[in-house]
């Protein structure tokens, strides 16, 4: 059990990071100009990535350098964009003037409790804009200045807003506990819309957004890749399974579009979640496709701005319009979630090109998503399991002492708890909760959420992850468990790093790989081995493979 | 700074009506300009806000969920956390409006060695909020005494419920002692706690001592310095009535009193205090969750420029054809 931690370059031990003191400075925040800290930010974003998709101000800059190459009249353009998005957005307008800074949320952010920076206090980091609306749209701020909580915007501002709009992974969590519902989600997503007026993203951001538009995903992979990456799974399942399963992709009249986080192709853990779709779907005989153009679910213009997030994905409706099929299914992923759920109805509606979605295999409706026709995998399986539609050995996955990380997206801008749940408890035989004031509503963020998942800012990530991973330590400790699953590709590319460091030992899956790793399938060849290759419990000494 | 500054505000305050009553004998400045002044401006302030307010239109349906969703018939639906109907977001806000729902949920982070986290109860900031707001209403409940005639049905209910320990001459109201317990709780917390005191501007502290000053000047014209209730009644009666009189020897408590109140009626539509009505605008908790079921318009929705399917063709046709993809045109 004693597995040491890995710890990235130039991070100090856990036990060393993890000493945080929480007592704000003597001087007041607003005079106590930024210090940007390495370790702590991304990389700015390349000229090449704002030009791919028209956005302003594409230059070469350095988030390092002092000069940061803004317009001439980049106070301007930012004021200006603050008025126009008051005028839009009730949120923005009501959440400038209603806070009463009694504090509630300040210690509920994972980058606060995991750092204690005070500008990372949700309350905090929103007064930072705050103090600027204030400044230039309220009688009081105009006149009183500092003393109403008022200050100039100048150089040194913008970029402390820059610093701590890319240190809020828009999880939501504050929101919970704020007696008005304040969002600092929305404030963050409206400071960086703000932010990109003048050419200020980064690049793990701005890359994955220019990728996606040419490419149709944030990886870059070209349709070709994309098949040979899929015909290689196949190879691989059949080596596992010994059954050949069938795939397509932009294959018109396919009654279901499947749409994923392009992630799944590329990393590890993504890739085994993606296959135990592959598994699932064949064994239903699922009349579904792929797309090469749609290859993307997960919508990185959503951490730019409402505008690019739309940008980026019209292509789901259009793309279901055009393989003419009647429903789309979508896959494991948090923010693709949110934005499917909340957005896309709004965005593109009425979708009245598409059928209320129906499971071809148990005929149930699926009532709430009658209008958008956007099914989550979660609901479907759980829908099969509930109809007794598949074969399942929970068995295959004793290995695995499981727990759920309810990723932030899903969790507070969708409240997607039981499905996951119901899956994974017929799928696995250990199950094992992690304490409540870490779970469901009250999730806490993997730290890494909303484009900020770079390895330039490790620290940053680090610590954002100590109140998740404090308490997987905990039941890792109490229940050993060994397995922290979820439905999420940000949690499954990232936790792995920030577990190995903060909980070694602990393995991250997707919920569909362990759902393919128990499933039961028609001419299937007696299983030795998981997904990944690794022998199953009791089978550590058996057949050659 | 803010905290110092917002206390003398408040004494210079109450030196002005005092000062303006005894010395200057402007009780008809004090009793009856300028509480009319202020009540227009509390009134025209507000409805000027909410106004502003909503005429920002809500472009998303973005509540935070707080429980699962409406999903398969066979999982159970929280329905006044995770509302998808009107009655569920009614009840939803109701429970957020009067019962504090959302700082009901409070914790308190603790790091310990470990490193451990822990997070603990923490309801005081629930329950003084709760305390302060609902006997602050009872207590304007209360006050209709002064301004109706007769008396509505429900004051002196009201009254001998919150004299319901019959102590003292005249009898102790509970909600005067609770009201200026929870202020005070929350000005303590507000200076001890150091991330609130670090976050806390002139703005917190300012109409924290104020209506600390008007709690304090009522209990003081009550129990104290006994002031002429009959003539009282016909100043504010007169108020009311549009009827302005100004009646000799009420005590200059009362007017520091009104003062007091005015200002934060002044105050109040430009300030912070708005949360009293923003709070049932908030877009986070007074939609239901059902966008994937019932579309929600954007008023200024408007297309965007997109890369298109044909465009994406023309790029990549030939390693489409290659990997035996579909494609819409041969060439």
């Amino acid at each position: 059990m004693a597995v040491q931690p890995k710890v990235p370059k130039g991070i100090s031990y856990p036990d060393e990071l993890s000493k945080v003191d929480y007592k704000p400075p003597e001087k007041a925040w607003m005079d106590t100009p930024v210090v940007l800290k390495p370790n702590m930010f991304c990389w700015g974003n390349k000229e090449k990535s704002l030009k791919a998709v028209d956005f302003p101000n594409a230059r070469a800059w350095s988030v390092a350098d002092e000069d940061w190459k803004l317009p001439e009249n980049w106070k301007e353009i930012f004021l200006e964009g603050i008025r126009e998005r008051l005028d839009k957005y009730r949120t923005f307008r009501l959440f400038m003037d209603i806070c009463v800074r009694c504090g509630a949320c300040a210690d509920k952010c994972h980058f606060f409790i995991g750092g204690g920076d005070p500008k990372n206090m949700p309350v905090l980091r929103a007064e930072l804009l705050r103090s600027v609306y204030r400044k230039y749209f309220t009688g009081s701020g105009k006149a009183l200045g500092k003393l109403a909580g008022a200050r100039e915007l100048n150089i040194g501002v913008l970029k402390e807003l820059w610093y701590y709009a890319y240190q809020c992974t828009e999880c939501r969590r504050c929101s919970l506990f704020c007696p008005y519902g304040i969002d600092t989600a929305e404030v963050t997503i409206i400071a960086r819309e703000l932010l990109n007026l003048l050419g200020l993203n980064i690049e793990w951001i701005a890359g994955p957004v220019a990728n996606c538009w040419r490419t149709g995903n944030h990886m870059g992979l070209l349709p070709h890749t994309l098949r040979d990456t899929v015909e290689m799974f196949k190879a691989d399942l059949e080596t596992i399974t010994g059954v050949k399963v069938d795939y397509s992709f932009n294959r018109k009249g396919a009654e279901i579009l499947f749409v994923n986080p392009s992630g799944e192709y590329f990393d590890p853990n993504g890739n085994i979640t993606f296959s135990g779709y592959m598994l699932l779907f064949h064994e239903l005989g699922l009349d579904v496709t792929l797309s090469t153009y749609c290859s993307e679910g997960g919508n990185f213009g959503f951490f730019t701005s409402n505008e690019m997030a739309k940008r980026l994905h019209s292509k789901v409706y259009a793309e279901a319009k055009r393989l003419k099929v009647k429903w789309i299914l979508g896959g494991e992923c948090g923010h693709m979630w949110r934005v499917w759920h909340q957005y896309h109805n709004t965005w593109f509606g009425p979708v009245d090109f598409l059928e209320e979605p129906v499971s071809p295999i148990t005929g149930t409706k699926f009532e709430n998503a009658k209008s958008n026709k956007v099914v989550h995998i979660c609901e479907f399986t759980s829908d099969l399991i509930k109809h007794g539609k598949i074969k399942l050995d929970p068995s295959r996955n004793d290995n695995y002492i499981v727990t759920l990380h309810d990723s932030c997206n899903v969790s507070r801008g969708m409240g997607f708890f039981e499905e996951p749940r119901y899956i994974i408890k017929n799928v696995c035989n250990n199950f094992y909760e992690m304490p409540p004031n870490t779970i469901r509503e009250n999730t806490f963020c993997c730290g890494s959420g909303s484009g900020v998942n770079a390895s330039e800012n490790m620290e940053l990530r680090l610590r954002g992850a100590l109140p998740r991973a404090n308490a997987l330590k905990y039941v890792r400790e109490k229940f050993g468990v060994n397995t922290l699953a979820n439905i999420c590709q940000i949690d499954r590319a990232a936790l792995q790093t920030l577990a190995d460091y903060w909980v070694p030992g602990v393995a991250i899956r997707g919920v569909h790989e362990l759902v393919g790793n128990a499933l039961i399938m028609r001419g299937e060849k007696e299983r030795t081995t998981d997904l990944r290759g690794e022998p199953l419990l009791g089978k550590e000494g058996g057949e050659n493979v | 700074m803010g905290l110092l500054l917002s206390f003398f505000v408040v004494i210079v305050l109450v030196l002005l009506a005092f000062g303006g009553v005894e010395a200057a004998n402007l009780q008809y400045l004090f009793g009856i300009i300028i509480p009319y002044a202020a009540f227009v401006t509390f009134i025209v302030g507000i409805f000027y806000r909410v106004v502003k307010w909503g005429r920002s239109p809500v472009p998303f349906r973005i509540p935070t969920t707080a429980g699962q969703e409406k999903s398969l018939p066979w999982i159970k639906q929280n329905k006044i956390d995770n509302p998808s109907s009107a009655l569920g977001v009614i009840v939803r806000m109701a429970f957020e409006v009067l019962l504090f729902r959302s700082l009901f949920r409070n914790t308190k982070t603790e790091l310990r060695e470990g490193p451990s986290l822990a997070y603990g109860s923490a309801k005081w900031l629930w329950l003084a909020g709760l305390a302060f707001h609902w006997t602050f209403f009872i207590i304007v409940l209360r006050h209709l005494r002064l301004f109706t005639e007769p008396i509505l049905f429900f004051v002196p209910l009201i009254e001998s419920l919150d004299a319901f320990f019959q102590m003292g001459v005249p009898l102790l109201y509970i909600t005067d002692v609770v009201f200026l317990m929870a202020v005070t709780y929350l000005f303590f917390r507000r200076v001890l706690i150091p991330q609130v005191r670090y976050i806390s501007l002139a703005a917190d502290y300012f109409p924290l001592f104020l209506i600390l000053g008007i709690g304090v000047s009522g209990v003081l014209m009550r129990y104290f310095f006994k002031v002429d209730v009959v003539g009282a009644k016909e100043l504010t009666m007169g108020l009311v009535t549009f009827n302005p009189v100004v009646p000799e020897g009420i005590g200059v408590i009362f007017y520091i009193h009104l003062f007091l109140v005015s200002t934060l009626l002044i105050y109040f539509p430009f300030s912070k205090l708005m949360h009293m009505a923003g709070v049932f605008l908030s877009p986070t908790r007074n939609l239901a969750n059902n966008n994937r079921e019932r579309m929600h318009i954007n008023p200024w929705n408007y297309p965007v420029k997109v890369h298109t399917y044909e465009e994406y063709e023309e790029e990549f046709r030939h390693f489409m054809k290659d990997a035996g993809i579909p494609v819409e045109k041969e060439e």
